[in-house]
């Protein structure tokens, strides 16, 4: 497989939040787990579930939806919890069901429309269309970064 | 069969040293920390000759040449002192203790060696 | 050097650290002497410190360390023989030679540029303490040093043929002996008592003799007595021996070193070769050593070989591969009971080991983390065990008590590896003392206590840079000038006190000066100055105070080259915070100013008192529990609305529930039966904590929480229940403080009265 190959080809995990596709780079996917309980944080915005104890660590869990200004997840065994790495920083995301894992490249991919209103962070970077399904891609820094902001 | 030493010295440098001169050549040592100490090892020991400091924590180089000829089977051990200064007083002083000999620091290996066959074979 | 497996190079490693244990004990030592200790021990350790550095310093050529430690240590043997009594000014010069001397360890450990200036300088001074005394040292001093020569090691751990070559230069390769030119030397060796006494042997110098060339030895046995009347302490036997060889009369000289005094001996050497009487004799020779010879019973056969030719034995004394042979030859009859006593000893070299393993922190931090999943998984595994309903006398759970007190004992020797004295830190700090209040003219004493408060490694490494800063500030802004003092009634010596202590669970840290305290005024008006404040800010004594936090902030109206380095108070702040520690200070006018760092104990363990808080599992550091209560709605009393105290016997203490301090429910309004835990605060003030129920007391390990993506507060971390759930350790005092804030409830201080 060639360099070229390599860059243009994506890896996206797929999820469902709120009835919505969303999706992932793969790479960025460490691990997929059960819903287990968290321990509440204090007076932690209300998107930050808590801490669950990932193999001896603690690892933050927020509820997705709740985080990008959906309703919050009513939650049912089959809610999971997607743990992401960024910049060496592991976050557990809560989302109603994992669906599939899809390849694509780059070209399959578009920016999202401008959309100046919306005076919330752009999560979402690029969208693409599966079967006829919109899916968008999260953009995992804005959702951690922002959240670091918050915390500041 | 080798020969069996005892180096007290309340420096875990020249304890090292020592060790590292004399293992490579064959010898068996054993070390302690200061007089008292080196009295505690000798009681498990039949060292074939003792090496020791003089400046030492709770019992000098002196007292303990001293307390070794205090004992019947040591009356004869070889004892080499350590000493930095060739002084004549300081030899004369570790002589009058009861010391064989004396190695003026810092030693070269082979003359330790040397100075141990001196005294002991 | 840098290679792990040369045996030099980590003996030098080695040396360097003791080196450092040396120079805390030397520091020690004249720190005793300086507060007026007279135990001649002490002045004993001051010498031995010097003096091993020397010898370890002369071992590896390092030619600068060892002649500087030579001339303190000269001086320094001077008060040691009583010969001179150091006052305050000689005194000062030790201090500062010490720390020279550990300047010039550091830098010959790194091989930095030396600074010979200050070395000059230190030398001048010691050698003025030694004229003034009358010692005829300086005369000499240039020859003296020359006495003491270092002499690199060359230690090969391959004997085999380079230290031959290198060793005894004098002595020609084996092959070449026959045709060296050849002197022929007539040796006569009358052994006096004293010989004996001291250890000697005739043997061994007779030998070295034999390995200088050909030797007939004759041994004379006309002195001998009769058998009944030997003495066995006696010296009998005489020598005379015949040598031919090429070597220098001073070589036969030194085989005879060690009994200069203790014979008669003469060496002369020959034209024409002698034909003395001869006794060849083939018999091994280890049936002659001394102290045979002066055993009554074996008097008679100890002659018998009195003529032997020794055979040329290789130069034993450098060559391993002839050692043993050596050995096996000349001591064939020694008795079977070494191999035996030599498993006897093997425990005392490990004895003897009480050195130091370096070891790589990466490692350490590695243990401490496993242990932490050991604990963890140990707690996981009794709760299933205790669960299951076996019986407690049945081998599981009694396993699991020993497995639970090995745990235990794991962690408590883990952690130990981590605890370090502050002492090492503080003396660091005496120094930084001694440079600073040089550096402003003043003249400052410190005075640390605690010193053996044992902290974590890494808290202790990050404290050195704020505590200097610290240091200096109060040597330099804290204290006045030597005439303001004398004005403001105060003695000239300036006093800085540095103290360590554990208190409430987190070790406090205390750096005070009797200064003049802090220049309110002035600091307000730099701060307004500066823009840092409004002007019309309305601030009480200790808020002004604590504009010194603030970036950017320096109150010397000349910015001095001692503490004007740009650093500020605000980074001193942040670095203790980095350490989860609080930094707090207090100010009186004209009486000093304390600053006091409080700081986590271990960054790993906690002893932890487990609770139970809405529903959700929580845990406080133990100590800061002081005891527990259980309230009746008697016990508390309004202060205003959202403002309880409850009654501990003569006194009130603040009343929070904690479910409603973490958000985790609406403040309950019945507090019959509640479970109270009275909490000690850091400032000495008590608080009390409603919680619903206390599950257990047990050990914690603390896992870090990742701050930068959401900072709970009251907060410390977090740890793992034996259920795998996730518990939050508690920062009390921080709940308190914010509940306090929050209230706008006075601090229990100034309810309670004596009543603590």
């Amino acid at each position: 497989m060639s360099e070229k190959d390599m860059s243009d080809s994506i890896e996206l995990l797929t999820f469902q939040l709120a009835d919505q596709e969303y999706s992932l780079d793969i790479m960025s996917v460490r691990e997929i787990r059960g819903w287990t309980r968290t321990t509440p944080l204090p007076h932690a915005p209300s998107y930050m579930k808590g801490v669950i104890n990932l193999r001896g660590t603690v690892l933050p869990v927020m509820d997705l939806s709740e985080r990008l200004g959906l309703k919050p997840q009513k939650q049912t065994d089959r809610n999971v919890i997607i743990v992401v790495n960024h910049e060496d920083v592991m976050t557990g995301l809560l989302v109603d069901a994992v669906s599939d894992i899809i390849a694509l490249t780059s070209e399959d991919l578009q920016p999202p429309p401008e959309m100046q209103s919306s005076g919330s962070t752009n999560v979402v970077s690029a969208l693409t269309l599966i079967d006829e399904r919109m899916i968008r891609v999260l953009d995992l820094s804005s959702i951690v970064m922002s959240v670091q902001s918050t915390a500041a | 069969m080798t020969l069996e030493i005892l180096a007290v010295d309340d420096s875990r440098t020249m304890r090292d040293m020592i060790r590292l001169a004399l293992l490579p050549a064959g010898f068996n040592v054993h070390t302690a920390d200061d007089g008292v100490h080196g009295i505690e090892v000798l009681d498990g020991i039949e060292p074939d000759a003792i090496i020791t400091d003089i400046n030492m924590p709770r019992m000098d180089g002196f007292g303990f040449i001293d307390a070794v000829r205090g004992q019947d089977k040591h009356r004869a051990t070889p004892i080499l002192v350590l000493t930095t200064e060739a002084a004549p007083e300081l030899k004369a002083r570790a002589r009058s203790a009861g010391a064989t000999g004396w190695i003026v620091k810092p030693f070269d290996p082979s003359k330790l060696i040397k100075a141990l066959q001196m005294v002991a074979g | 050097m840098s290679d792990p497996n040369d045996p030099m190079a980590e003996i030098r490693a080695s040396f360097f650290i003791e080196c450092e244990e040396l120079l805390e004990a030397l520091q020690d030592g004249l720190q005793s002497l300086d507060d007026g200790d007279d135990d001649p021990e002490t002045i004993n350790i001051v010498f031995r410190a010097v003096h091993s550095i020397k010898g370890g310093a002369g071992a590896f050529g390092l030619e600068a360390l060892v002649r500087f430690a030579h001339r303190f240590e000269t001086v320094l043997d001077e008060v040691r023989a009583g010969r001179m009594t150091p006052d305050a000014e000689a005194l000062k010069i030790f201090f500062q030679c010490a720390d020279h001397l550990s300047d010039l360890v550091r830098i010959s450990r790194d091989d930095g540029d030396l600074p010979e200036d200050e070395t000059a300088n230190l030398l001048t001074l010691l050698n003025g303490l030694l004229g003034e005394d009358g010692t005829p040292e300086d005369e000499e001093a240039e020859e003296e040093e020359i006495d003491f020569q270092p002499a690199v090691l060359s230690l090969d751990l391959d004997l085999g043929g380079d230290v031959e070559d290198s060793d005894l230069p004098e002595l020609p390769p084996l092959e070449d002996l026959p045709a060296a030119p050849r002197n022929k030397y007539q040796i006569s060796f009358r052994p006096e008592n004293e010989l004996f006494e001291t250890g000697n042997e005739p043997f061994h110098m007779l030998r070295s003799l034999d390995e200088m060339g050909d030797c007939i030895v004759t041994c004379h046995t006309d002195k001998l007595v009769e058998f009944d009347a030997l003495v066995p302490e006696q010296s009998y036997l005489y020598w005379t021996v015949e040598l031919e060889s090429d070597v220098e009369e001073a070589e036969i000289d030194a085989a005879f070193e060690f009994v200069e005094g203790l014979c008669a001996l003469e060496i002369s050497q020959v034209a024409e070769e002698t034909n003395p009487i001869v006794l060849e004799s083939d018999e091994p020779i280890d049936d002659m050593p001394g102290e045979l010879a002066l055993e009554g019973t074996k008097a008679d056969a100890t002659p018998a070989p009195s003529a032997v030719s020794l055979k040329p034995v290789p130069s034993a004394e450098v060559s391993t591969e002839d050692l043993p042979r050596t050995v096996e030859v000349e001591k064939p009859t020694l008795p079977d009971t070494k191999p035996a006593s030599s498993t006897t000893k093997q425990s005392s070299p490990a004895a003897a080991a009480k050195s130091v393993v370096r070891v790589d922190l990466d490692r350490i931090e590695r243990l401490v983390n496993l242990v932490g999943e050991l604990v963890i998984n140990q707690a996981m595994l009794s709760q299933s065990l205790e669960s299951s309903g076996l019986s407690p006398h049945s081998d599981a759970m009694n396993g699991l008590e020993e497995f639970q007190r090995l745990t235990r004992d794991i962690q408590d020797s883990v952690m130990m590896i981590r605890a370090q004295p502050v002492k090492s830190l503080f003396q660091r700090m005496s120094r930084i003392v001694r440079e600073a209040s040089a550096a402003v003219g003043k003249d400052v004493r410190l005075h640390t206590q605690g010193e053996g408060t044992e902290v974590d490694k890494t808290v202790i490494e990050r404290l050195a840079d704020p505590l200097t800063h610290m240091i200096r500030n109060a040597v330099d802004h804290g204290l006045e000038s030597s005439e303001d003092r004398l004005a403001a009634g105060k003695s000239e010596q300036g006093r800085v006190n540095l103290s360590a202590a554990h208190r409430s669970g987190r070790v406090v840290i205390e750096v005070s000066d009797d200064g003049g305290g802090i220049n309110r005024p002035k600091v307000l008006q730099i701060a307004i100055d500066k823009g840092l404040i409004p002007e019309d800010a309305n601030l009480s004594d200790s808020e002004i105070d604590n504009l010194l936090f603030l970036p950017g902030f320096s109150t010397a109206a000349v910015v001095s080259d001692l503490s004007g380095r740009g650093v500020g108070m605000d980074v001193v702040r942040t670095s203790i915070q980095s350490l989860g520690g609080r930094i707090t200070i207090t100010s009186t006018p004209g009486v000093g100013t304390t600053f006091s760092i409080s700081l986590p104990l271990t960054l790993a363990v906690l002893d932890g008192m487990v609770v139970q808080v809405a529903e959700e599992t929580l845990v406080l550091p133990l100590n800061v529990v002081i005891e527990t209560l259980t309230l009746t709605n008697d016990d508390v009393e309004m202060v205003r609305p959202g403002a309880h105290v409850v009654r501990v016997r003569s006194g009130f203490v603040p009343l929070f529930d904690l479910g409603k301090e973490l958000g985790y429910r609406d403040p309950i309004s019945d507090y019959e039966g509640s479970v109270v835990l009275l909490i000690a605060h850091e400032d000495g003030s008590r608080a009390a904590l409603i919680i619903d129920s206390i599950q257990d007391q047990r050990q914690v390990v603390i896992k870090g929480l990742d701050d930068s993506f959401y900072r709970a507060p009251g907060i410390a971390a977090a740890t793992i229940l034996g259920d795998g759930q996730i518990a939050l350790i508690l920062d009390a005092s921080d709940i308190i403080s914010n509940a306090i804030c929050a209230t706008g409830s006075p601090p229990a201080q100034s309810l309670t009265g004596t009543s603590a």
